[in-house]
């Protein structure tokens, strides 16, 4: 992996945090895209097709954890989905492991035994419960059971057709 | 107009196309039916409408268009458009256009809204991508959420307060009220999120940080209780409870611990119980595991905790899962330096990594091997390191070479050794060798004087076998031409001496002349070769025709080249002995050997007087004969009046470019000129360590009662011998002796006579003046 290009300054401000986390299948169709840093479309397009390349590129019995550019990617595939996160030089991998593992038991109780087409038809849903799970890139619950009720909270509210008044 | 269709049908239906084509076509229909549909301003399916345009976007279709639906969404009373319009928000909108700040408005309504899910999507859009503009505008209305009672939006408005933080540091102060009570929360969302709110503050802030101290104690009675109380279902993992907020509040206490003492020994015991307590069979322990000795290494700690955290890792490098293993050799990398005898003890764990199938992994090891290569354990690790380079990928080849290339001029047991080893790495990962690598090795094959024979008959044996790795070629040439009579004439000691003539070795250089595998630079290299040895062998006439052959060669390196050795044998042929002499010992510079990026421009050939070096030889023919006639309007002065451009690694510099101790060498001064009041004394020593080089001063004295501005000397020297004039002191020399202008000259072999030349400004008139130095003390040019 040569370190030739380089990514904008943005990146540089803080030593602990999620940069994105990108879900995409073995044939490298993206699943969800979540940014933590501002880019533009076009650099997010480019990140992300090198990144797929580069993951699906690696061997089972390769580690979950790659160089690339100045990140340290944080990978696990769970079925026929690759989960996939950016995170800084200072970060702990292994949380970052299980952070991952977290938004997989959240979505395998919210969809009931997930597959990979419960998040392609319901991809609003796996992005509301990641932004009730992490925030900023980082975790704001680390109750299984407290994101989940909100979750179910916020969905009976669609559920109410009346209009609500702000204060 | 019918509905527009829904979300999870018009999945369905892209998914049934077969080709890219069809599906950008049924993308194209949609596009144009959602379109129209915004175009009528329709409100209640813009929700519906929006979700489409975020899958086609995530397909990789352009949805910019929807970017002011999502702001109409937002700004909507309906709960499902809110959630989708923000959605859609953090996904096409970008901050580095207005549009974005539209939503400003928006947010600050909903962060005060009844309902506090309606709260959270606001608090949520901000701290994910709120830019500069809305974060200062925002800013109060977070602070006011940080002290709220609800534990759903504390833990949201810290985390949103850490963006703001992120992206508009000046606002810091103003969240630090706010932080007073964070810690006393039960709630472990908002402990959570208000230790990274914490982290942030205080990792950009000393002041914050020394504030922040205090809380050392109450975070380890926190963390404290984690680790004691029972089984938590609500936050436990494979039996550990909370880890995320655990290595959370290790990272705190780490940023907490550094360079103070105090905090670090109140932490003291509980990085021990938790080192020791921790479980290791699952990942989720292992995380907290790997913070524990990440803190224990960056605070005050004390060498029996440093110790247990060293020994936590070397057991992390036999633990079968490989992503241990690899934060192992990450985390050991960084304390070798520190921990450094600690760390060797776990030398053939780590050697062993290096056969480990991961790349990172193999990367990491192959590191931390170098950096734990010392004089007691270089044949050992030189071996595994050896075999590495050989099987290793071409990604690592570069790096392993620089890193035995290093390692053995640091530790080499022996000079045949050290030889061996760089013949080992030319000959198995030769085209992976750096360029800088190169005149480094020469300088060392020139120093090793006691096995130039040995070298010179390796390195041509080593080319008869195979010329297509060029930086090996290139030292072979270079030592070829170098040392090519020992190597006719069989001198080797250390191994059998081959059996070599003169006409082989010249086939063998002009085979790397006609090569198609020989770069450029390899035949400047040998062609070079070739005409040092007319010094060196007797069938000159041979090499002669070959100068000749390539003095109308295209490329143009190649054909100077040639017409300047043409000129050395045609009109010079006097001075061709000692041009092409054998080069003396050459000095190592400040800069390090392979590992430095050195810009080379690979043409830097080493050899110590090139004709065409300054002066250059293109200059009129009668120039060497005519050093007096300076009035022929000759460059008198070829020579450089400040220092040499620095070459590092070229040896042609290096013998140049030495400001080593200079030592009194008891050479008596002498006047060199003394006219009109201007006089100029010469003080002599030798350089050290190299005593072929003299160093002369001048001291340029003015009696005159007015000064003698624009001073500059010069001197001409013959060109067989080398000289550098450094930047003088001054260029005004003071009236009435009140002062000297000093010079300093370094002098390859200085003979007897020399010229100057002096110009300056007396008394508003210039004055030149021509002087010949004949009177050399004879201890100056032995």
């Amino acid at each position: 992996m040569s370190l030739t290009t380089h990514f904008p300054l943005c990146f540089l401000f803080s030593l602990f945090q999620m940069q994105f986390m990108l879900l995409f299948s073995r044939q490298g169709k993206l699943r969800l895209q979540k940014w933590y840093v501002p880019l533009s479309d076009k650099e997010k397009k480019k990140i992300t097709r090198e990144l797929v390349q580069t993951v699906l590129a690696r061997k089972p019995k390769m580690c979950s954890f790659l160089e690339w550019r100045d990140l340290k990617i944080v990978y696990k595939r769970y079925a026929s989905l690759y989960f996939c996160c950016a995170i800084e030089d200072q970060d702990n991998e292994l949380i970052t492991l299980e952070i991952i593992h977290r938004y997989v038991e959240l979505l395998d109780k919210y969809f009931g035994s997930v597959c990979e087409l419960d998040i392609i038809f319901n991809f609003e849903k796996a992005y509301f419960i990641l932004d009730e799970f992490l925030l900023g890139g980082e975790a704001q619950e680390t109750s299984k059971k407290n994101v989940l009720k909100a979750i179910e909270q916020a969905d009976l509210l669609q559920e109410v057709r009346h209009r609500m008044k702000s204060k | 107009m019918p509905a527009p269709i829904r979300l999870r049908e018009l999945i369905r239906t892209i998914r049934t196309a077969r080709t890219q084509a069809e599906e950008r076509e049924m993308i194209q229909k949609e596009c144009a039916a959602i379109r129209s549909s915004f175009r009528e301003e329709d409100n209640t399916y813009r929700c519906r409408n929006v979700a489409k345009l975020l899958y086609m976007h995530m397909l990789g279709y352009p949805a910019h268009f929807g970017q002011l639906e999502c702001l109409k969404l937002i700004a909507s009373q309906k709960f499902t458009d809110k959630r989708i319009g923000y959605l859609g928000a953090m996904l096409l909108l970008d901050e580095r256009q207005d549009v974005h700040l539209l939503m400003t408005n928006c947010i600050k309504n909903d962060l005060n809204h009844s309902t506090q899910y309606v709260q959270g999507l606001a608090l949520c859009t901000l701290g994910c991508m709120g830019s500069s503009e809305m974060c200062r505008d925002l800013a109060g209305e977070v602070e006011k959420l940080l002290k709220t009672s609800n534990s759903y939006l504390r833990k949201k408005a810290a985390l949103c307060a850490v963006h703001v933080i992120r992206k508009v540091p000046e606002l810091m102060e103003m969240f630090l009220p706010a932080t007073k009570n964070l810690l006393s929360e039960k709630n472990h969302g908002v402990l959570h999120t208000s230790v990274v709110l914490l982290t942030e503050m205080c990792e950009r802030s000393p002041d914050m940080l020394a504030h922040f101290r205090k809380l050392v104690p109450q975070l380890v009675r926190i963390l404290k209780n984690l680790i004691m109380s029972g089984y938590s279902p609500e936050h436990d993992v494979s039996g550990i409870s909370d880890p995320f907020l655990q290595v959370r509040i290790l990272r705190l206490l780490r940023i907490l611990g550094k360079s103070d003492d105090d905090s670090s020994e109140a932490m003291n015991d509980i990085l021990a119980q938790v080192a020791t307590n921790t479980e290791t069979s699952k990942n989720v322990g292992n995380a907290i595991l790997y913070e524990t000795v990440l803190t224990i290494m960056d605070i005050k700690s004390e060498s029996g905790l440093r110790v247990l955290a060293i020994n936590i890792l070397g057991r992390f490098l036999l633990n079968n899962d490989k992503n241990i293993r690899y934060v192992a050799l990450t985390s050991l990398l960084k304390t070798v330096q520190t921990d450094h005898n600690a760390v060797q003890r776990h030398r053939s764990t780590i050697v062993d990594c290096l056969k480990d199938l991961d790349v990172s992994i193999k990367r990491r090891a192959m590191e931390l091997s170098f950096a734990l290569v010392n004089g007691n354990n270089i044949r050992g690790m030189m071996k595994e390191l050896l075999y590495f380079l050989d099987s290793c990928d071409p990604e690592f080849k570069a790096d392993c070479a620089s890193g035995v290339f290093l390692a053995a001029e640091k530790y080499a047991p022996s000079k045949r050794w050290h030889i061996d080893t760089i013949m080992r790495v030319l000959t198995t990962a030769g085209s992976y060798v750096r360029d800088d690598s190169v005149p480094n090795l020469i300088q060392l094959i020139t120093n090793s004087v006691e096995m130039h024979a040995y070298t010179v008959q390796r390195l041509y044996k080593a080319l008869l076998d195979d010329i297509s790795q060029q930086p090996l070629v290139q030292v072979a040439s270079w030592c070829i031409g170098e040392y090519g009579d020992l190597l006719v004439s069989g001198q080797c000691e250390e191994e059998e001496p081959i059996q070599v003539t003169e006409d082989e070795v010249l086939d063998v250089l002009e085979g790397l002349l006609v090569s198609n595998l020989s770069t450029p630079v390899t035949r400047g290299y040998a062609l070079t070769a070739i005409m040092k040895l007319s010094t060196r062998f007797s069938s000159v006439n041979r090499i002669k025709k070959v100068v000749s052959i390539y003095g109308s060669s295209i490329d143009v390196e190649l054909q100077q080249r040639a017409v300047e050795y043409n000129a050395l044998f045609k009109k010079y042929d006097h001075m061709r002995p000692a041009l092409l002499e054998r080069m003396p010992i050459m000095e190592k510079t400040a800069t390090n050997g392979p590992t430095e990026i050195v810009q080379t421009n690979g043409e830097t050939e080493p050899s110590a007087v090139e004709p065409k070096h300054p002066p250059p030889v293109t200059q009129p023919a009668n120039q060497a004969n005519d050093l007096l006639d300076l009035l022929g309007g000759n460059d008198v002065v070829p020579v450089i009046q400040t220092t040499m451009p620095t070459k590092p690694a070229s040896a042609g510099g290096e013998l140049l470019d030495l400001l080593g101790d200079l030592s009194l060498s008891g050479i008596p001064p002498m006047t060199a000129y003394n006219k009109n009041g201007l006089k100029i004394d010469f003080t002599f020593e030798r350089a050290n360590p190299n005593p072929n080089i003299a160093v002369i001063t001048i001291h340029a004295s003015n009696s005159t009662e007015a000064e003698m501005t624009d001073f500059v000397f010069q001197a001409a020297v013959p060109k067989t011998f080398q000289l550098q004039l450094l930047s003088p002191s001054s260029n005004v020399v003071p009236a009435l002796n009140q002062g000297t202008v000093t010079q300093v000259i370094r002098v390859l072999n200085p003979q007897k006579v020399s010229l100057s030349m002096l110009t300056y400004t007396h008394k508003g008139s210039p004055v030149q003046d021509l002087a010949e130095v004949n009177n050399f003390p004879p201890q100056s040019w032995q």
